[in-house]
């Protein structure tokens, strides 16, 4: 009943979806706007009908409807009320209406806004959203269907399907399979909304641009409208990806955060995309350039959104070597490629509409080195991309299938990293239109000055490995410039205003949320590399099996184990749980309790690592193996990670650096007003 | 970049610039792919190229023989034996999905195997019928030595879930 409900309503808004984008677009071009009245109203149905839709999963999850195949697949009696309501997005099917649901959240209230300036726009927005929508719920209503009801087939084959195959009879299952036990952490009950927030969020300023495009705008109010939407996209897969290498270092239990798996660089490349559009939209509101460039990133993020979502569910990547064909491989790649097409040709035909206001006429101006910024994000995702599909170019073109692994991106991305970082201490010093090697030399110098006594200090700090003391150096650098800027502009407003120092500071960033929450995200990001160059330069790892009272000694640090229980759980877990006793520089500093624990839903063990954690360095204990007799011995892998905890740390404030730069500024004047920086650069 | 207008007296310099950094990219990829790129074999594969492989890594994916698993806890070592599948997806889906064609191939006597010696911590996922890709190359002794094991069991691995790694 429930599961026919969802389903209907989800067949509903696939055709409610068709419809608001094919009324709305007639209406546009008949010039008839009932039309297109009756395509926003379309649209505002959508979210409440997949509301239903995914109410009725949820009903259905968390009341443990074992006969619908979804259900039975993320869900067991064992795992407690929230985890299953969670499991919506555990699974593919309920993931994609869970995106679908808020896609339409966001174009609705996007629809909402006031439109007086940009009537024109709506259809066409109206159009691409509801095109897009109208795909992914195509998606599940014929062949992902969260609704599908598990029958036993004549021949004895369990199958799922809406309605009775004939012969077939209807299983009714106990229980379920359960959710994958590494999706039963807080971690990953957060990061994949988080990432699809991101995603989704990211159709609204595409919508706006192909509308843009379409009704032959030729000016920037599309990137104006949208500024709050590319950000909050961008907000929520930076929180997206942060999180889920905070969830692999927490459940994975290898000791890394990032492993360059293609799902994870399906969700860095739209991220890649993003920022570089977030760069070069400045150019465009400050100097009116770039014009062509900003819609192709648009474009291509989008496009990576979908090739995200693709990659991710399709299976195509796993498949070559693995998993079967999804069915929906095929209808994303031919979705893709269509709107990908049909945008460029799009592009194409308006080119002439979009010519630049302005020339490139100084190599070290902010608009150059913006360009260049873009160069190296573009490099970044060249190199993800390319090794992500490398192993099915090869196959395809060689019939032998060739891969790369983490030491190809990591080799690659390095120098590119490296050149961001560097633009990143030289960029904020620039001014637009007109800076030279000497303006910028000139602000450069003390900065750059003080940050050499980092590699000296770290030299004789038994620091040597080169890689590290550039890292460090350029990271330093970059960090001096970042609050010199801070207190250049703040120490400004304290002369002319007479404002004390934090009065002056919070004024100053409040007069300039974007430029100064921008530096707050560079702040995040040294932070960041920090911690990156530690744990990739520095991780140290040794494994052993121990006796009761045994050591082992890693560095400064001494492990004992010191005893091994194994107990059941109320919720459906059997857990083998260790003590150890950590001693740093022979002093006892602390008690880890690394585990395994084994779920009995779905025969799987997850091991959960024991880690003291200090800004210095985490101390990480894995339990590998364990003798369940005699507990009298058990094996550790056991790593060394300095600096670890500055990527969380960094993580935190690049967030908040984006929830500055969100937060729209109260006046309207920063439009006109000229550039700080010119002034700045000539003081 | 596309900006740059055509009586620009400076365009020659930043076509330059963009040209280098585009060729500098290019180069990075091309020259870390040639370092670092490995054949991703079947075990059968792996046979039939015998010494055309050399001492490069190879990756060598088979399904696990659960009765083989035989692990040295003292030492870490860890030795068990994948058995041929093929990589041909038609193949698989003909045989009823990734799960069957792995129940397959192990029934299969006949068919080539392959020794892997593994040193380092037991993984969660190795068991009988899971897939197994081993990173590593063949020893003198006709036995594989793995630096890398990533297991994927077909039924529970979906979606989002990023492999298990180990090692490496």
């Amino acid at each position: 009943m429930v599961a026919n409900i969802g389903y209907y309503a989800l067949v509903i808004t696939f055709l409610v979806s068709i419809y608001g984008a094919g009324a709305a677009a007639y209406g546009a071009l008949k010039r008839k706007p009932e039309f297109v009245e009756s395509g926003r109203y379309a649209m505002l149905l959508t979210w409440p009908l997949l509301t239903v839709a995914s109410a009725a999963i949820i009903w259905l999850l968390a009341t443990g409807h074992y006969e619908i195949g979804f259900v039975a697949s993320v869900t067991s009696n064992s795992m407690p009320t929230y985890l299953k309501v969670t499991a919506l997005w555990g699974g593919q099917e309920g993931s994609l209406v869970f995106w679908a649901w808020l896609m339409a959240a966001f174009t609705s209230a996007a629809s909402l806004r006031k439109w007086d300036r940009d009537r024109e726009l709506l259809p066409w927005f109206i159009m691409v959203t509801m095109i897009t929508l109208a795909f992914f719920i195509s998606l599940t209503v014929f062949f992902e269907n969260p609704f599908a009801r598990l029958w036993l087939s004549a021949d004895g084959q369990q199958v799922a399907a809406m309605l009775q195959p004939t012969g077939a009879v209807p299983l009714n299952p106990p229980d379920g399979r359960g959710l994958n036990p590494l999706l039963r952490h807080p971690g990953m009950i957060i990061h994949p909304p988080a990432l699809y927030l991101g995603f989704v969020a990211y159709v609204i300023p595409y919508a706006f641009a192909m509308a843009a495009l379409i009704t032959r705008r030729s000016d920037d109010r599309w990137i104006r409208i949208t500024r709050r939407w590319t950000l909050v996209a961008w907000i929520f897969l930076s929180l997206g990806l942060i999180l889920g290498g905070r969830w692999a270092y927490d459940v994975l239990g290898w000791g890394g955060y990032w492993g360059w798996d293609p799902v994870e660089i399906a969700a860095l490349l739209p991220w890649l995309a993003g920022t570089a559009f977030l760069h070069s939209v400045m150019v465009q509101e400050k100097k009116g350039m770039l014009k062509h460039w900003n819609v192709v990133l648009i474009i291509l993020t989008y496009a990576l959104v979908i090739f995200g979502t693709f990659l991710s569910r399709s299976g195509v990547l796993s498949s070559v070597h693995a998993f079967a064909k999804s069915a929906i491989g095929p209808m994303f790649f031919i979705f893709i490629g269509v709107t990908f097409l049909v945008s460029l040709s799009l592009l194409i035909n308006r080119w002439e509409m979009l010519k630049g206001e302005n020339f490139l006429n100084s190599m070290f101006s902010r608009e150059a080195l913006f360009l260049l910024n873009n160069f190296l994000f573009m490099g970044i995702l060249a190199v993800s991309f390319w090794g992500v599909i490398f192993p099915l170019l090869s196959e395809l073109i060689t019939g032998q299938k060739i891969t790369v692994g983490p030491p190809f991106y990591e080799r690659a991305n390095g120098p590119l990293g490296l050149g961001l970082l560097i633009l990143m201490a030289i960029a904020p010093l620039s001014a637009y239109a007109s800076s030279s090697w000497k303006t910028i030399g000139r602000a450069l110098w003390k900065p750059a000055l003080v940050s050499l006594l980092v590699p000296i200090t770290l030299y004789f700090g038994e620091i040597r490995n080169p890689i590290a003391l550039m890292g460090y150096t350029v990271a330093a650098l970059v960090a001096f410039v970042t609050l010199y800027e801070f207190w250049r502009g703040a120490n400004a407003r304290n002369r002319r205003h007479g404002e004390n120092f934090p009065l002056a500071l919070w004024r100053l960033v409040g007069r300039n949320r974007r430029r100064y929450g921008g530096y707050v995200i560079h702040l995040g990001v040294v932070l960041m590399a920090f911690g990156i160059i530690g744990i990739e330069v520095y991780q140290t790892e040794t494994q052993a099996t121990l006796s009761r009272g045994e050591q082992v000694t890693l560095g400064s640090y001494v492990m004992t184990y010191d005893d091994l229980s194994i107990f059941d759980t109320n919720d459906g877990r059997n857990v083998a749980r260790a003590v150890v006793s950590v001693y740093k520089d022979g002093k006892l500093v602390d008690e880890l309790y690394p585990r395994k624990d084994y779920y009995f839903d779905s025969q799987q063990a997850v091991t959960i690592p024991g880690t003291r954690s200090t800004l210095e360095d985490d101390f990480y204990v894995i339990l590998v193996g364990l003798d369940p007799d005699s507990r009298s011995h058990a094996t550790f892998k056991v790593y060394h990670n300095p600096l670890v905890n500055l990527i969380w740390i960094g993580g935190v404030v690049f967030i908040i650096g984006t929830v500055v730069a969100v937060w729209v500024n109260s006046d309207r004047r920063r439009w006109s007003k000229a550039s700080p920086a010119s002034a700045i650069t000539q003081a | 970049m596309t900006e740059v207008p055509k009586a620009n007296a400076g365009r020659g310099k930043f076509l330059l610039g963009g040209f280098l950094i585009v060729a500098a990219i290019v180069y990075l990829i091309a020259s870390s792919t040639q370092a670092t790129a490995q054949y991703y074999l079947t075990i059968d594969e792996l046979f039939a190229k015998g010494e055309a492989v050399g001492d490069r890594d190879v990756k060598i994916s088979g399904v696990v023989d659960g009765d083989s698993i035989q692990y040295d806890v003292k030492n870490l070592t860890l030795r068990f034996t994948i058995a041929n599948v093929p990589a041909d997806l038609d193949k698989i889906e003909e045989a009823g999905g990734l799960a069957e064609a792995l129940h397959i191939a192990l029934e299969d006597t006949q068919g080539k195997r392959l020794d892997v010696e593994y040193i380092g911590v037991m993984p969660d996922l190795l068991r009988h019928e899971a897939q197994a890709i081993v990173t590593g190359r063949m020893g003198e002794d006709g036995i594989f030595h793995a630096d890398e094991l990533l297991l994927k069991c077909p039924t529970r691995y979906e979606d989002e879930v990023p492999l298990q790694a180990v090692g490496g």
